[in-house]
């Protein structure tokens, strides 16, 4: 960037302008670029901000209750006068509604992406996919109270011992829920198949529905792995839905059609109290938050492994 | 016009292929039933979530609902305090997240070198967009609330609200910015633009459109969220509003609000929800009825500019 | 322009003799003033032509020309998207049925003629599930068939050697030559009729190149080849019969060594010297 200037006398005060103006334009550059990189960094303080906020208070928390005390307990009761803190319950809940939600929203999920993918006019896709994305951006407290008011009073009448907190109802909820990203996700990843793929197989004499089974999804696994692994996640941090509909009582048990907790509707039920900051049980919901993090951190390395397996195997 | 006329010996044969065809082609047709049948679910689930809180909760839409404070009689409460805190919150966090976001896309797509460093930041965003987001109301619990020292207000709620947006908006605006062809970039480059002339001059207004669809969406998704502001400690009971931002006398502009106490649509939905006094919850489904139209109509929005905007630009 | 002149129409499909050459065996198929719609655009006009049985048949031209659109009305991939449209007729013998009629089924036409496309593709499943393809798609299901089926056919693409001990490997192991033998493994597994050839070589380098000839010319015996080829050498090197197509027509058609050595038409002389294209 360097120039070579002309020096001639009479040139040099125009000159001297000229680099303190360079050297002023630089500066400013450097300093547009430091902004924006602090703003980058955001992202990463974020993080590094509830990694420490949730081990900090944590850390309080377990001072009290035993790490043994906290994953092998089956009773979970911080708010009694004789409390006990056993995760367990809190962590069934979760993984019963959870789920429930995957048996729903995997198959459906699947089956749309695969016919919007491969089966659908281009017509319907055009028309379809705005509303599926509109499912998206309804809000979860709408869902919860869909749940309780209308999917609860609809199963009671074909299960009439059902109660009316059960996690049966926000489990299928949550699936409905979660269809348009595990059907998105994976038919981003079966629409970026290669076209020569699909003619090889259809060059064989291969129908619509043999391509794709045999040769569209198989390729497309890895993106299809991801999509669920998303829906899962999405399915264990949902909290409103489970916090109106599924009930606050911790109950130790994987039936979904019985009322429970979840690790997130303990969080809110503990919030919606008026608890002393620094009290135990202000500190538990950092410890309930820290494993629900953890399970989908999990779930999050279980599906970046089986990616890698799949890739291996193709 | 089938003629078949000279026969070799393989007709048999052939008639088992036509035969497996016409068996396959069936299972085509089939799948392709239930496909539909599938898809549609997800589409009939909104329209009758849609149509069942109508029924519900259109009765109680009136001058007064919205006028009203929340009441022990569920006649005549409303939600005027959380319209109003919902707006509010919306600016605090469309304030906080907007720059914050399109600077971190613009770093990262403008900026970003190839090293350690920008790896770390996109392996942050995308992790970030996946953190449930009761967990950013645990950050804000102890970050805001009570180290900070903002306490349970709207600036807590607003900024807990941008944080868990500032994903969104920054992927989106990486996308648009991307889509903006290099030859642009190097046209710019080569009359002596400098990188910043480059950005403000020519990759912003290029991709302006496309960062807006990033910031109604990231937005539409911030009305409708509850559990991180209940996490952080908003009131299900208000029956104030905040103080003006405007002042007859000098400076004429307060920020006191920032610092009041709040409540939000989705909260006072909850709230009424969880009560069991039937009266209520038609007051829930008329609030539940004004969050989604809210959402909806952002993301409708956004859908229609994103629409616009493929047709509109051909590079 | 006069397109077909030079075109033996099906009827005389058994020529006169020729002293100097062996005659012309029986059709296997013909092109019967065919033409071909993307849309609104026609992309092939009128064309006739015969393509002979256990013979290798070329089609020559500049990019553009239609001979790919052409091989791929034969099993009628153009059905795989809207808005296309044939006319006239692709009769198939000894059935002497039009592959193009509305009443007779695409999927039927696929698998009686298989295809080998420009660039490997194999799927992502090992070297034997991609070459008992064919065979599963067709409901065959004993173990013993297809592994019998799967040698044969990769014995027939001289591939059989290099893979014999690794057959539960991903296809995609292969170097690039080996997986077009294993997508010709692929296409004759299942016995077709015709074999059609998408410009096979042009993704691979000249060894590859020169294996892949190698193979079509042992493959005649076994089945009628019908290749497209943007490499005027290869037709010359690969093929029995030549046909020189541009604009979407069919300009000349004849025997391979009579249509390079004295081409009836200024256009295919300008063609093959190089002159154009």
């Amino acid at each position: 960037m360097e120039q070579v200037g002309v020096r001639m006398p009479v040139a040099q005060s125009v000159h001297a302008a000229r680099l303190a103006h360079k050297r002023a334009r630089r500066l400013k550059e450097s300093a547009i670029e430091a902004v924006l990189f602090l703003c980058a960094l955001s992202a990463v303080a974020t993080t590094v901000a509830i990694v420490v906020i949730l081990l900090y208070e944590s850390l309080g928390f377990f001072e009290v209750v035993s790490l043994r005390e906290f994953l092998t307990g089956t009773v979970w009761t911080p708010l009694f006068t004789n409390p006990q803190y056993g995760v367990l319950p809190l962590v069934a809940g979760t993984v019963t509604t959870a789920g429930v939600a995957l048996v729903v929203a995997v198959p459906l999920g699947l089956v749309t992406a695969i016919y919007l993918s491969e089966f659908a006019p281009h017509g319907v896709r055009e028309t379809v996919k705005p509303f599926l994305e509109l499912l998206e951006g309804v809000p979860t407290v709408v869902y919860g109270y869909f749940a309780l008011l209308f999917v609860t009073p609809l199963l009671q009448k074909l299960m009439p011992e059902l109660p009316g907190f059960n996690m049966l109802s926000p489990g299928i909820v949550i699936g409905i829920m979660i269809i348009p990203y595990v059907s998105s996700v994976s038919e981003d990843a079966m629409r970026a198949v290669p076209m020569s793929l699909r003619e090889g197989s259809y060059a064989m004499g291969a129908t619509r529905f043999q391509t794709a089974i045999k040769v569209v999804l198989p390729a497309a696994l890895s993106g299809v792995v991801a999509a669920f692994i998303l829906g899962i996640s999405r399915a264990v941090g949902e909290t409103m839905v489970v916090a109106v509909a599924a009930g606050q009582q911790p109950n130790f048990t994987f039936n979904p059609t019985e009322s429970a907790a979840t690790i997130t509707a303990y969080i809110v039920q503990v919030a919606l109290g008026d608890l002393p900051h620094g009290s135990i049980a202000y500190q538990s919901i950092f410890a309930a938050g820290l494993v629900l993090v953890l399970m989908t951190l999990a779930f999050n390395v279980i599906g970046h492994l089986l990616r890698r397996s799949f890739r291996e195997r193709y | 016009m089938r003629t078949d006329a000279p026969q070799p010996p393989r007709s048999a044969e052939l008639a088992a292929m036509r035969e497996l065809i016409r068996r396959h082609k069936r299972a085509d047709i089939v799948f392709g039933l239930v496909g539909l049948v599938c898809m549609m679910v997800g589409v009939v689930t909104l329209l009758v979530l849609f149509v069942d809180l109508m029924i519900d909760g259109l009765p109680r839409f009136s001058r007064d609902f919205f006028m009203n404070f929340p009441s022990r009689h569920a006649e005549r409460a409303g939600i005027l305090s959380a319209w109003v805190g919902t707006c509010l919150v919306m600016l605090v966090t469309m304030v906080a997240a907007v720059p914050l976001g399109v600077a971190a896309g613009i770093y990262l797509e403008e900026y970003a070198p190839k090293n350690w460093v920008t790896d770390l930041i996109e392996i942050n965003v995308t992790n970030l967009a996946g953190v449930p987001s009761i967990v950013y109301g645990l950050l804000a619990l102890g970050l805001f609330v009570y180290i900070f020292g903002l306490g349970q207000s709207i600036a807590t709620a607003g900024l807990t609200l941008a944080l868990l947006i500032l994903p969104v908006i920054i992927v989106t605006t990486r996308e648009a910015i991307r889509a903006i062809p290099v030859a642009i970039r190097e046209a710019a480059y080569g009359v002596g633009a400098t990188r910043w002339q480059v950005v403000a001059d020519h990759v912003l207004p290029y991709s302006i459109g496309g960062i807006m669809t990033g910031v109604i969406i990231g937005l539409a998704r911030a009305i409708g969220e509850t559990a991180p502001l209940i996490t952080v400690g908003a009131l299900t009971f208000i029956a104030f509003l905040p103080p003006s931002p405007l002042r007859s006398e000098a400076p004429y502009v307060s920020f006191e609000w920032l610092l009041s106490p709040f409540t939000v649509l989705p909260i006072q939905m909850f709230n009424w929800v969880s009560r069991p006094d039937e009266k209520f919850l038609l007051n829930a489904a008329a609030t539940g009825i004004v969050i989604i139209v809210a959402t909806l109509a952002m993301n409708a929005l956004a859908i229609w500019l994103r629409y616009r905007l493929r047709k509109r630009i051909k590079w | 322009m006069v397109s077909t002149t030079s075109v033996r129409p099906v009827s005389a499909a058994v020529p006169a003799p020729r002293a100097e050459t062996e005659p012309d065996p029986a059709p296997k198929a013909a092109a019967r003033g065919l033409s071909f719609y993307y849309g609104e655009v026609q992309a092939l006009k009128n064309i006739d032509l015969v393509v002979h049985e256990h013979r290798v048949t070329a089609l020559i031209g500049p990019s553009g020309c239609g001979k790919s659109t052409f091989l791929r009305c034969f099993n009628r991939m153009h059905d795989l998207y809207p808005g296309n449209r044939y006319e006239g007729e692709i009769r198939l013998y000894p059935d002497d049925m039009n592959l193009l009629d509305a009443s007779v089924d695409p999927i039927e036409v696929r698998m009686r003629l298989a295809m080998v496309f420009q660039k490997p593709n194999p799927f992502p499943k090992s070297i034997f599930e991609n070459v008992a393809y064919g065979l599963r798609v067709r409901g065959e299901r004993s173990r013993r068939t297809l592994a019998d089926k799967v040698e044969q056919a990769l014995r027939a693409a001289a591939l059989w050697d290099e893979v014999k001990d690794r057959l539960e490997e991903p296809a995609f192991n292969l170097s690039g030559g080996q997986q077009q033998r294993l997508c010709i493994a692929r296409a004759l597994a299942t016995d077709p009729e015709m074999l059609l050839f998408d410009e096979p070589t042009s993704a691979l380098d000249p060894i590859a190149t020169a294996s892949i000839e190698e193979l079509i010319t042992e493959l005649k015996s076994r089945v009628t080849i019908l290749i497209v080829t943007h490499n005027m050498q290869q037709a010359a090197r690969v093929s029995d019969y030549t046909a020189y197509m541009y604009l979407g027509e069919l300009i000349e058609f004849g025997r391979t060594d009579e249509l390079f050595i004295k081409p009836k038409h200024k256009q295919t002389e300008d063609y093959i010297t190089g002159r154009f294209g």
